[in-house]
């Protein structure tokens, strides 16, 4: 193992092709992976800040909060269930944003809540609202009102909050009146009557079973009752462009481990006379093999280092557009990745390793 | 040269009884070695000479336990290491027997020094001990100033010497060479070999060097030779 670090410390410029490729490789896969975060954390923002324990859709929702309904009766049947501390209404609209003084209208998500839940504060009053601080980098300020939707629905902004967003469009929250009335004026095809909602926030008691709490929530409404996990993963496009980068960030995982396999597997060939004269000296195929791991996973460790200070370049650089979020997650993933594909790519020389001869150092048993 | 009487110890540094190594090619067998038979003293040098191809690194590789015989016996030190599997002739050669290679073959990125303590070191021997062990070899063959040299900042002369203190750090009973003399010139080579002469012979430990030059082989105490993998009667 010290022969091994020696090495990469005395002969740098022989690992610098892998080095460079590697460094590449890692900047792709955080890039990608911070890409990954940022597009699913944009799109689940409005699930995950109620911090509800289930997320009840109607019978025919098909787990889709536009296409789902429960009323205020239902929310207050769900609180009789066993297990059920509360149940909170919920809806949103995907409309329009006239921001003041911006010639282009922002994206919006409008969520109508009914009460203070995980990160949500109390509904503002009719009228008001609380603004994703994406709006910010829109040109929206504090105390300003913005028109809502085709039929310019006002509603001023009284304070921000954050990650709140839903399909990558920015969170206005509103409480339910305002949220009904912004609706039912651009969306006179989709009314929501007085006491409706799209979908309830359940929170269990302290003591609850949540499997049997969950049945008797679904057979009471007839529909799903999802854990945050699922209610993200239920929201349109979410699965489908999660598993479409996932499945890119594993390839350039498998790529890192073809390109230490084929680097050492060429080290290994031109040092089989190198590694002959230590086996016959009484190197044991163990220590060569571990000398090999060594740097094949010291080289993808420099690597993710200098892979990370790229990225953290790059997300500099990059309009704020795409929606890059490096998560420390996604770091070690990747640090553990790029670990474990250059260790099993450096594992494609064992059997070269074992079967290199001692004697053929001395030219003999070939 | 001298051509001293040889001190005859109760256990041989070598002995090899009717040793045969057959290599199987397709359908026939190649004979390397045939029943070969030889006895070398705990402190005896002994030249192996003979043409390429007549199975003198056949015999030599068998008795630093490099290679398996596939018939015969072989006792290194007292030791049977006929039936011996690889992980076995690992740790053996690691601990009984030192080499020295025609093409030296040093590690290129290690000093002269760490050329030497890295053979203690894959042996569970490393620490501060065996790199004085190591400046030691150096000093006495000549390289004390050569310690921190790399093998390419060195001439051939003084790698080689570099890897005779490399085959000995270990202090084996027995020193195998292969050729020492080869990649050298007439004059440099009489230096080497004496050289390896001197410090064989002041460690008291055995040696066989192969070589076809035989003009080397007055600097051992017995000439064998050997053809078409027979020993020849001497």
């Amino acid at each position: 193992m010290k022969l091994a670090l020696l090495e990469l410390r005395r002969r740098p410029g022989r690992f610098a092709v892998i080095g460079t490729a590697l460094v590449l490789l890692v900047l792709l896969m955080l890039f990608l992976g911070n890409i990954r975060s940022g597009l699913f954390l944009g799109s689940t923002g409005a699930i995950r800040i109620h911090e509800a324990d289930r997320y009840v859709f109607s019978e025919d929702a098909r787990e889709s909060i536009l296409r789902s309904e429960v009323t205020e009766v239902g929310l207050r049947e769900l609180e009789r269930i066993d297990g059920v501390a509360d149940a909170r209404g919920f809806g949103v609209s995907l409309l329009g944003v006239q921001i003041p003084g911006e010639s282009e209208v922002a994206d919006g998500a409008i969520g109508g809540y009914e009460a203070a839940g995980g990160r949500l504060p109390e509904p503002p009053p009719i009228g008001q609202g609380l603004a994703d601080e994406g709006f910010q980098d829109l040109g929206l300020s504090l105390g300003e009102t913005v028109l809502v939707g085709p039929a310019e629905v006002p509603v001023e902004v009284i304070g921000w909050i954050d990650d709140s967003n839903y399909l990558l469009q920015n969170g206005l929250w509103v409480n339910g009146e305002t949220w009904r009335q912004i609706q039912n004026a651009n969306r006179p095809d989709a009314i929501i009557g007085p006491d409706e909602w799209q979908i309830a926030l359940v929170d269990f008691a302290a003591s609850a079973d949540a499997a049997a709490t969950t049945a008797a929530i679904e057979s009471l409404i007839g529909g799903d009752a999802l854990d945050e996990r699922d209610a993200m993963f239920a929201i349109p496009g979410v699965p489908e462009q999660n598993a479409t980068l996932t499945a890119v960030i594993y390839a350039t995982g498998f790529v890192v481990a073809l390109v230490v396999a084929l680097f050492f597997a060429l080290l290994t060939l031109e040092r089989i006379g190198l590694y002959a004269v230590l086996k016959a000296t009484g190197a044991s195929d163990g220590t060569l093999v571990a000398g090999l791991i060594t740097q094949a996973v010291t080289v993808a460790l420099i690597s993710v280092v200098f892979g990370g200070v790229l990225s953290f370049l790059l997300g500099l650089a990059v309009p704020p557009e795409v929606p890059l979020v490096a998560t420390v997650g996604q770091t070690v993933f990747t640090l553990i990745a790029v670990v474990i594909a250059a260790v099993l790519g450096g594992l494609v020389s064992l059997r070269r390793i074992i079967r290199i001869e001692p004697a053929s150092a001395i030219g003999a048993g070939l | 040269m001298p051509s001293s009487p040889t001190h005859v110890s109760p256990t041989p540094a070598v002995q090899l009884e009717s040793v045969r190594k057959v290599y199987q090619s397709g359908d026939d067998e190649v004979v390397a070695l045939g029943h070969a038979s030889l006895t070398v003293a705990s402190d005896e040098i002994v030249a192996l000479v003979g043409p390429s191809g007549s199975g003198k690194t056949t015999l030599l590789s068998i008795a630093g336990g490099l290679l398996r015989a596939s018939d015969g016996t072989v006792l290194v030190g007292g030791e049977d290491i006929t039936t011996y599997d690889q992980k076995q002739l690992t740790k053996f050669r690691g601990n009984n027997v030192g080499f020295v290679f025609q093409a030296v073959n040093l590690v290129p990125f290690l000093t002269a020094t760490e050329n030497l303590t890295v053979v203690a070191e894959m042996n569970g021997r490393g620490g501060s001990a065996a790199k004085q062990r190591a400046h030691a070899l150096l000093e006495q063959l000549g390289l004390g100033h050569r310690k921190r040299n790399l093998p390419d900042q060195l001439s051939g002369g003084e790698r080689q010497r570099v890897a005779i203190g490399r085959a000995l750090m270990n202090e084996p009973g027995l020193v195998l060479f292969d050729e020492p003399t080869s990649a050298l010139d007439s004059k440099l080579g009489v230096q080497v070999m004496e050289l390896i002469r001197s410090e064989i012979k002041g460690r008291q430990t055995a040696a066989i060097i192969v070589t076809h030059d035989t003009r080397m082989t007055e600097f051992a105490d017995r000439t064998v030779e050997i053809a078409d993998g027979e020993l020849l009667p001497t």
